[in-house]
C-alpha cells in the first residue's frame, strides 16, 4: 500500500492536516509514536484560542493565528465541540505597562484582529469583578476563545478516520528511506510507504527531520515546560474571560482563565528543559504558579485545585513557525517549531501545509463522499451535554445511558461503550478521560477508573492486567498470584 | 520483671495497655484496659498472639467470575497468617454461596473454618 | 415513576439503616425508595472485607460485607424498595429528586422527606499538589482496595503509602498479605490519622515503618511509578519539607490515604447550608438540614471512623423523616446553636431544636489536636456546665461524644439561653 501522504505526529497540527486531506481524493496515513492523538503539547496547554495580537505582523504566526481563530470556531460548530467566545484581557499593572499594551494593540490591528480595545480600570473591574485592585488597564480582545484542545483534535481525528484516513499508533519513526516512488518510513518493525511526508512531530520535529534525511537542518528545538493547576468547577465562575498578565521584565505572565468545561485553569511558567518528554511538575514551579495567579486575582482559591500538570512547548531557535518544503528531500514538508499559538493556528496551519503539498506536486480534487461529521451517522452524543428531554429519550433508547459510571462528570456506561466503538476506539484510561472527562472531576478517577478499566477489559477481551493508563508501560494492575512467586 | 506496652486491637477504642511480666515471661498484671476482653487480648498477645484473617477467593457465578470475601471464623495464630494466605490464594468457590457457609473446614487449626462473608446467588 | 413519601439517596450503611428505621417507625415500605448508584446495595462496605465492624451495633466483629449484608437482609425482610444503578443527579430544596437508572431512565420525582446518605470520597493527589510526573500507579487507597477485593487484581507490588488514614493502613496489611512489599507509610502530621488498633494490627504486625512528620515530595516515572521521594517536614514551618532529609524510595505504587470528603454536590445544588468544619450539611439533632424535610446522615454529613455510628446516626434521621411524614414531629420551642470552644474542631449536630417531647441529645465531636488527660465540657453560653467528662487521651482520628440529658435540655427551653458551647481542658493546662 502506497499512501499519497504520511503525516508524522498526531497532535493538533498533524490531525487538522489529515482532516483537510480527508476531504480530497488522496490516501492519507498518520503515524503517531504514542497510543492516542493529542498526547503532546496539544493535551497540556492553556486551552486558549488566542485572538492573534501577540505575534509580530507579517509572520506566519500572526497570519495563521488570526485565521485559525476563525476556523477553529467553525470547526467546533461542525464537529459539535464547544468553542466558547469568552474574550481575553492582557492586564496591565500601572502606567509603565501601557506602552506594551499599546504595542500589542498596534500589532493586533496590523494582524487583522477584530474588536481590540484598551480599556481602563473601571471597565475592567466591571467585566472582571475579582481582578486585582492593582490592575489598571487591559487590552480587551473579544475574539479570543476557549475550548478543549484535545477534545477538538480528537473530534477532527474521528472525522478524518470517518473519511478514510488511517492512523498508526505506537509507531515511533526510527528510519526512513527515500526511493523513486516515495518514502518507506519504519518504526523498526512495520513500514509505511507514502509519496509525501509531513513532519508534524512537535517537540521531536527537529530530530525527526534528521531521520527523514535532512542534513544540517537549520532548526533546533528547545523544549520549554509550563506548569498548570486546574481548580474545581466551583471556582470556574471566578473569571469571565482569559486574564493574561502584561508581559514585562518581571517575568512571563501567569494566566487565569475559565475552561470550557467550567473549571478554572491557572498557569503556566516557562522553563527550558533537556528532555521534551519530561512533563514533571516541581514544587517550586507550582509555588510560582500560585504566586502568579494571586497577583492577577488575589482571592483565587488555590485550595480548590483538583490537579496540576505540565506541558512542553516546542520552542525553536527562530521567531516564527517553520513551515516549509524540504530543500534536500523531495516530497518532505516540515511543520517544525510550532509553539504557542500553535493550537489556535492549527486549522489555518493545516491549510498552509496542504498548500505546500500542492506546491510540491500533490494533486487534490474534492471527495464527493466527504462526511462532515465525526461519525458516519453524525456527531457523537454525550449524555451530560444533553437537555433533560434528550437525556430521557436517550435512556429510553439505550438503557446503558442510564447507568452513571463517572459520578463527578456524569459519564454513563453508554458514553463509554460508544467511545469503545468510536472511529479511534478508546482503550486506555486516559483515552476515555480525554474524550468523556471520565476521571477528570473532583475525585480524579478514584471511583470510576477501576470501573472504566473493567469495562475496557470486558469489551475488548484484553484482560484487566493489559489495560493501561496511557499506553506503554503504564499498567494498572497485575494478576493476583497464587502464592507461588 | 519486665513490662510491655500494647495497643488493644479488640475494638476500635484502641486502649493502650501495659503488661507486666515475671522473669519466666508469665503475665503478672495488665493495666490500661477498659474491659475484660482487653485483658484477655493482652495475655493472649503476650503468650500466643492470634488474628482473624480476611481475604477473597475467586467465585464462579452465572455472571462470570467474582471475588468472594472470606474470613476465618476464629482468630488463628499470627505466625500462620502467610501460610493461611497461601492456601486461600489457591482456593476457588462456586455460587450459590451464603454468608457463613464453610468453605474450608478445620482451616489452619482444628475447629477453625474459612467461611464466606457474602451471599451470591 | 410515581412520587414517594421518602426518598433515601444512597444504599450504603447509612441509607439502609435509615430506611429500616423509617419503616420500623411506621412508614409503609411502598412509600420509601432507596436510590443506590452501584449495582448492589451495601456501599463502600462491599469492598471493606476486613473485620472490625459492628461491635457496638451487633456485639460482634463483622467484616464489611457481613455488616452491610445484615442491613440488606433487614431491608429485604421489610420489602423496602431499593433501586440499584440509580444515580441522583439533582435535588431541589423543595425535595424534588432527579435521578437516572437503566431501569427507570431519566426521572424526576418529589418526596415529603429526603434523606441524604451519599457517603464520601477520597482526597486525591491533585488536592495535595504533589509534584512530579503523572504515571500510572498512584491510587487512592480505596481505589486500590476495589482492585484487590472486588476485581481480584493487584494494583502494585512495591508500595509506599502517603497518609495514615484507616483505609491506607488496612490496605498496607491487605497488600502485604497478598504478597506485596509495603515499604513505608508516611504521615505529614506528628500523629496517625487512623485508629490506634490499625497501626498495631496493620503496620506493627508486619514490620511496616510508619514515618510520622514525613510527606511525599516528588513522584518519579513516566509510564508507571518508578520511585517516590519522601522528606521530613518542619512542624514549626508550615510542615514544609526539610531540605536535606529527602530519601528516594524505588517503588511501583503510591497509595494515598489522606482524608475523606463528604460528597455534597447534590446538597450544595439544593442550596443547603454546609458546615465549613465538616464539609457536610449543618443539622439539628434530628439530622435535619437547613432545608425542611431534607435530612443527612453517615459520611455525607461528617466522616465517621466507625460504621456503627453511621448506622446510629441514620436511625435518628430515618425516625425523624418518618415522624415528619406521619405528622408526629413535635413542634420546636427554641433553637440552640452549638458552638466549638478550645480544642474542638466540630460538632454534630450544630444546633439543638428543643421540643415538647425532648429526649437526650448525643453530641458527636472531634478534637483539634492530640491531648493527654482531658476534660470535656458542655456548658451554656451563660456559663452553666451541663455535662462534664474526663478522658485519658483524645486525638483527631477518634470521634468523641457526650450526651446531654433530656431534663437539662427541658430546663433550657424556659430559661434565658443563647446557645451551648463545647470545649476541653487539658490536665495542668488552662483553657476557656
Amino acid at each position: 500500500m502506497l499512501y499519497d501522504v504520511l503525516i508524522i505526529g498526531a497532535g493538533c497540527t498533524g490531525v487538522m492536516t489529515a482532516r483537510l486531506l480527508s476531504m480530497k481524493n488522496v490516501k492519507v496515513a498518520v503515524a503517531e509514536a504514542r497510543c492516542d492523538v493529542a498526547m503532546g503539547a496539544t493535551c497540556a496547554n492553556s486551552a486558549i484560542v488566542h485572538a492573534g495580537y501577540d505575534a509580530k505582523p507579517g509572520t506566519l504566526k500572526a497570519k495563521l493565528n488570526v485565521r485559525g481563530n476563525t476556523l477553529m470556531k467553525a470547526l467546533g460548530a461542525q464537529l459539535g465541540v464547544e468553542v466558547k467566545n469568552v474574550g481575553s484581557h492582557v492586564v496591565g499593572f500601572g502606567e509603565e505597562d501601557l506602552p506594551k499594551l499599546k504595542e500589542l494593540y498596534e500589532r493586533g490591528i496590523a494582524n487583522g484582529v477584530p474588536g481590540l480595545e484598551i480599556i481602563g480600570q473601571d471597565a475592567l473591574r466591571r467585566m472582571e469583578p475579582r481582578i486585582s485592585e492593582e490592575a489598571t488597564h487591559s487590552l480587551w480582545a473579544p475574539s479570543a476563545a476557549i475550548t478543549c484542545p484535545y477534545g477538538i483534535t480528537i473530534a477532527a481525528a474521528e472525522n478524518a478516520v470517518t473519511n478514510g484516513v488511517d492512523f498508526y499508533f505506537n509507531f515511533k519513526v526510527s528510519a526512513s528511506v527515500r526511493d523513486g516512488e516515495g518514502f518507506a518510513v519504519s518504526d523498526g518493525e512495520k513500514t509505511i510507504r507514502a509519496r509525501y511526508v509531513v513532519n508534524c512531530a512537535g517537540v521531536h520535529s527537529a530530530e525527526l527531520a534528521g531521520i527523514l534525511g535532512e542534513r544540517d537542518f537549520p532548526i533546533t528545538i528547545t523544549p520549554r515546560r509550563g506548569e498548570y493547576y486546574i481548580l474545581d468547577k466551583n471556582a470556574g465562575h471566578l473569571a469571565n474571560s482569559t486574564l493574561f498578565v502584561c508581559p514585562s521584565d518581571r517575568g512571563k505572565g501567569i494566566l487565569v482563565s475559565p475552561t470550557v468545561d467550567g473549571n478554572l485553569i491557572v498557569g503556566p511558567n516557562a522553563y527550558p528543559i533537556e528532555d521534551g518528554d519530561d512533563r514533571a511538575t516541581t514544587a517550586a514551579g507550582l509555588a510560582e504558579i500560585t504566586a502568579g495567579a494571586k497577583r492577577i486575582m488575589p482571592t483565587v482559591p488555590m485550595n480548590m485545585a483538583i490537579t496540576s500538570f505540565a506541558g512542553v512547548r516546542a520552542t525553536p531557535n527562530i521567531y516564527d513557525f517553520y513551515l516549509k518544503r524540504s530543500e534536500q528531500v523531495p516530497g518532505l514538508i516540515h511543520a517544525v517549531g510550532v509553539e504557542s499559538p500553535g493550537f489556535a493556528s492549527s486549522p489555518a496551519t493545516a491549510e498552509y501545509l496542504v498548500g505546500l503539498l500542492e506546491e510540491a506536486g500533490l494533486k487534490l480534487t474534492d471527495k464527493e463522499s466527504y462526511i462532515p461529521t465525526r461519525r458516519p451517522d453524525g456527531n457523537h452524543i454525550q449524555f451530560n451535554r444533553l437537555s433533560e428531554e434528550e437525556k430521557a429519550e436517550l435512556c429510553r433508547k439505550n438503557p446503558a445511558y442510564g447507568k452513571i459510571v463517572c459520578r463527578c462528570e456524569t459519564v454513563t456506561e453508554g458514553d463509554l461503550l460508544d467511545m469503545l466503538d468510536a472511529p479511534i476506539p478508546a482503550v486506555t484510561i486516559d483515552m476515555m478521560k480525554k474524550r468523556l472527562r471520565a476521571g477528570m472531576g473532583r475525585c480524579q478517577g478514584g471511583f470510576c477508573s477501576p470501573r472504566v478499566a473493567a469495562l475496557i477489559a470486558e469489551r475488548t477481551g484484553m484482560g484487566l492486567e493489559n489495560v493501561t493508563k496511557h499506553g506503554g508501560g503504564s499498567w494498572l494492575v497485575t494478576k493476583r498470584t497464587d502464592g507461588e512467586e | 520483671m519486665t513490662t510491655r506496652e500494647l495497643t488493644c486491637v479488640v475494638c476500635p477504642a484502641g486502649c493502650r495497655m501495659t503488661v507486666t511480666l515475671d522473669e519466666g515471661g508469665a503475665v503478672l498484671s495488665v493495666e490500661g484496659n477498659t474491659c475484660k476482653r482487653g485483658k484477655d487480648y493482652a495475655i493472649s498477645e503476650i503468650t500466643h498472639p492470634v488474628r482473624t484473617l480476611t481475604s477473597t477467593v475467586p467465585l464462579t457465578t452465572a455472571e462470570g467470575e467474582k471475588m468472594l470475601p472470606v474470613r476465618t471464623d476464629k482468630a488463628i495464630p499470627k505466625e500462620k497468617l502467610f501460610e493461611a494466605m497461601a492456601i486461600i490464594r489457591k482456593s476457588k468457590a462456586s455460587a450459590p454461596v451464603h454468608t457463613g457457609d464453610v468453605l474450608i473446614p478445620d482451616f489452619i487449626e482444628p475447629g477453625t473454618n474459612l467461611v464466606a462473608c457474602k451471599d451470591f446467588a | 415513576m410515581t412520587d414517594k413519601k421518602l426518598i433515601i439517596i444512597g444504599g450504603g450503611p447509612a441509607g439502609l439503616a435509615a430506611a429500616v428505621a423509617a419503616r420500623d417507625r411506621g412508614l409503609d415500605p411502598e412509600d420509601i425508595l432507596v436510590l443506590e448508584r452501584d449495582s448492589e446495595p451495601g456501599g463502600i462496605l462491599n469492598q471493606c472485607i476486613h473485620a472490625g465492624f459492628g461491635l457496638h451495633r451487633f456485639g460482634e466483629e463483622l467484616t464489611g460485607p457481613e455488616y452491610s449484608g445484615r442491613y440488606i437482609e433487614m431491608a429485604r425482610e421489610r420489602n423496602i424498595p431499593i433501586l440499584t444503578n440509580a444515580m441522583a443527579l439533582n435535588l431541589s430544596a423543595d425535595r424534588e429528586v432527579t435521578f437516572v437508572s437503566p431501569e427507570t431512565g431519566y426521572t424526576t420525582i418529589r418526596a415529603e422527606a429526603v434523606i441524604l446518605a451519599m457517603g464520601c470520597r477520597e482526597r486525591t493527589r491533585g488536592a495535595l499538589g504533589t509534584p512530579g510526573t503523572r504515571p500510572s500507579g498512584v491510587y487512592t487507597a480505596g481505589c486500590a482496595q476495589r482492585y484487590v477485593n472486588i476485581e481480584g487484581f493487584m494494583p502494585g507490588h512495591r508500595v509506599v503509602i502517603l497518609g495514615s488514614g484507616d483505609i491506607g493502613l488496612i490496605m498496607a496489611r491487605r497488600m502485604t498479605l497478598e504478597g506485596a512489599k509495603v515499604l513505608a507509610v508516611c504521615e505529614i502530621m506528628p500523629y496517625s490519622g487512623g485508629l490506634a488498633r490499625n497501626i498495631a494490627q496493620c503496620l506493627d504486625d508486619f514490620g511496616i515503618p510508619l514515618k510520622l512528620s514525613h510527606t511525599v515530595t516528588e513522584i518519579h516515572g513516566r509510564d508507571r511509578v518508578e520511585a517516590v521521594t519522601i522528606a521530613a517536614v518542619d512542624e514549626a514551618n508550615g510542615r514544609r519539607p526539610i531540605p536535606g532529609t529527602e530519601e528516594t524510595i524505588p517503588c511501583d505504587t503510591l497509595l494515598l490515604s489522606v482524608g475523606l470528603i463528604p460528597e455534597n454536590e447534590l446538597t450544595r445544588g439544593a442550596g443547603i447550608s454546609i458546615s465549613g468544619a465538616t464539609s457536610g450539611a449543618d443539622v439539628n439533632q434530628f439530622r435535619e438540614t437547613s432545608a425542611p424535610g431534607i435530612y443527612a446522615c453517615g459520611n455525607v454529613l461528617h466522616v465517621h471512623d466507625l460504621v456503627d455510628y453511621v448506622s446510629e446516626e441514620a436511625v435518628i434521621a430515618g425516625c425523624a423523616a418518618a415522624d415528619r411524614i406521619l405528622g408526629k414531629s413535635a413542634p420546636v420551642l427554641k433553637s440552640l446553636p452549638v458552638s466549638t470552644g478550645f480544642g474542638i474542631r466540630y460538632t454534630v449536630p450544630e444546633r439543638i431544636d428543643l421540643t415538647e417531647a425532648q429526649e437526650d441529645v448525643r453530641i458527636f465531636f472531634r478534637v483539634r489536636d492530640v491531648y493527654k488527660k482531658v476534660q470535656f465540657f458542655i456548658e451554656t453560653e451563660e456559663g452553666e456546665v451541663l455535662v462534664k467528662r474526663a478522658k485519658s487521651a483524645a486525638a483527631p482520628g477518634e470521634m468523641e461524644s457526650l450526651t446531654i440529658p433530656a431534663d437539662k435540655l427541658k430546663e433550657l427551653a424556659g430559661a434565658d439561653c443563647a446557645g451551648l458551647k463545647i470545649y476541653l481542658k487539658e490536665a495542668g493546662g488552662s483553657a476557656s
